[in-house]
């Protein structure tokens, strides 16, 4: 299983939790999971096409995946998913 | 057997390689690792010393010049005023293990009198040496250090939860000029964490609290008030002329404007925010990492990204976000470490976690990227995304 870190603002739509597992993959399959085991994220994370949204990053083991192969980034087991939306606090 | 002054002399002498004055510059053109370094005592070393030298005085070299060099294999030169005391230095080095050293025959005196380069040290007063003196101690900084942070100016974006405690501690530092922005009043509710306030001041302008706290702790401290809200109509004439800018706000708007302009006037951006347990740290270098818009090309939706007055936040992560970001101002300001940039550090509260987030510049950046840089130069500035109305806008622009 691959973790995702679920950041605070999301933690709502996943009962609060600060992780959620799902099967590894790629990153289409790894977050299509995740909106599928919890919908509310969908509008969050995803556009009406199906890209990400451009205000949340993602990271696979450190590494912003605008960078790496987008959704097709490969997700092995041992590799931590991030979502980090920008913050405004000060 | 007892040796007389003589006898150690003599010794010193056939151990150590001594070098004329101008051989020793021109070891050091040959050479640029050769490292010159003055081992004369502190008040002279202030009247005057070889120029680009360290000092490290005889008194203290076993302790302090692996500092100073690092690497037993570096070419090291040593200088007093006369040529004596260095070579005797010069035997304690080479019994630590260094393995290139040499005195310089004649010492500064000489150095001096054959025109060769030498500069005299910003020198601090009796009062500031002890009020900084945990800092002089430390080679990073030393006179020249705290010399250098007594005449640079420093802004902070906000006077709350992140610039309080980076106010008081850069303050306390010597910055020698800390501005201000920040167009509200003090209200009760800041006082969880905004540390610079106090009880007594509620309803007092955040600016002039300011003050009276950060010149309190310094009163060298020149604080300078800028009681506005920042926009992409003042930014330019607000941010211009600071070495740093430490952004604490609390808004996308004043974030991406602030980005904008720091980008265009290359300077750099210490920037934090918080969300209840939460926090994110960088540093924006302009070109030399990514920007703000780098990182987040478009503003979240509100509901997404709430604020503090409107989430809550634990009093103690702005404070430590804003004495991390106080820290990656001052390093910048001497020159000194690995600042963040291209770096994203995140801050867990409640695991007392700290992760590590890898930042790339955005090749198609509208603010930072080639293109950008260009479309500036001649006036016509790519179209950024603004956050409050999710539409177009142009920095200094009109669209």
């Amino acid at each position: 299983m691959t973790a995702i870190r679920i950041p605070p603002v999301l933690r709502a739509q996943v009962g609060g939790a600060k992780q959620v597992d799902v099967p590894a993959g790629s990153l289409e399959d790894v977050l299509g999971a995740l909106v599928t085991a919890h919908p509310g994220l969908q509008a969050q994370l995803f556009t009406d096409e199906g890209e990400l949204n451009r205000f949340v990053n993602v990271y696979v083991d450190g590494q912003d995946v605008r960078y790496l192969d987008g959704l097709a980034t490969a997700v092995a087991e041992a590799d931590t998913v991030m979502i980090l939306p920008a913050m405004a606090g000060g | 057997m007892p040796k007389s002054y003589a006898d150690l002399l003599r010794e010193a002498r056939a151990e150590i390689r001594e070098l004329s004055p101008t051989e020793a510059d021109l070891a050091r053109e040959t050479d640029p690792r050769t490292v010159l370094v003055d081992v004369r005592e502190a008040s002279e070393w202030e009247q005057g010393h070889a120029a680009g030298a360290v000092h490290v005085g005889k008194s203290y070299i076993e302790q302090d010049i692996e500092a100073a060099v690092p690497t037993r294999d570096t070419p090291v030169i040593l200088y007093c005023a006369g040529g004596i005391r260095s070579l005797f230095a010069a035997q304690t080095l080479r019994a630590m293990g260094y393995t290139d050293v040499a005195s310089m025959s004649g010492g500064f005196q000489q150095w001096k009198s054959q025109g060769l380069a030498w500069q005299a040290p910003r020198v601090l007063s009796d009062a500031q040496k002890q009020r900084y003196s945990r800092h002089l101690l430390i080679p990073e900084v030393g006179s020249d250090g705290q010399a250098h942070l007594l005449e640079s100016k420093v802004l902070l974006v906000g006077a709350g939860g992140l610039g309080s405690p980076a106010a008081l501690y850069l303050a306390a530092a010597g910055v020698g000029t800390i501005g201000i922005v920040d167009f509200d009043v003090v209200d009760v509710s800041n006082l969880q964490r905004q540390i610079l306030h106090t009880t007594d001041r509620v309803g007092e302008r955040k600016v002039e609290s300011a003050r009276k706290t950060i010149n309190a702790l310094n009163p060298e401290v020149n604080v300078v008030g800028h009681e506005e809200m920042l926009t992409t109509t003042n930014v330019d004439r607000i941010i211009a002329g600071y070495d740093v800018i430490l952004d604490g706000t609390d808004t996308f708007e004043t974030r991406y404007a602030l980005n904008d302009a720091a980008v265009a006037a290359g300077i750099p951006v210490v920037h934090a925010s918080v969300f209840r347990f939460e926090g994110q740290l960088t540093v924006f270098k302009p070109y030399e990492g990514p920007c703000y818009r780098c990182l987040y090309p478009t503003p979240p939706p509100p509901e997404l990204a709430p604020g503090c007055s409107v989430a809550g936040v634990l009093g103690v992560v702005p404070g430590i976000m804003g004495l991390l970001q106080a820290n990656e101002v001052l390093k910048l300001l001497l020159g000194i470490g690995d600042s963040l940039a291209g770096r994203l550090l995140l801050f867990d509260a409640l695991d007392a976690s700290f992760t590590e987030l890898h930042l790339k510049r955005d090749p198609h950046c509208p603010t930072c990227s080639d293109e950008a840089v260009a479309a500036r130069a001649a006036g016509t500035p790519l179209a950024t995304t603004s956050p409050s109305d999710g539409g177009v806008f142009i920095l200094g622009g009109q669209a």
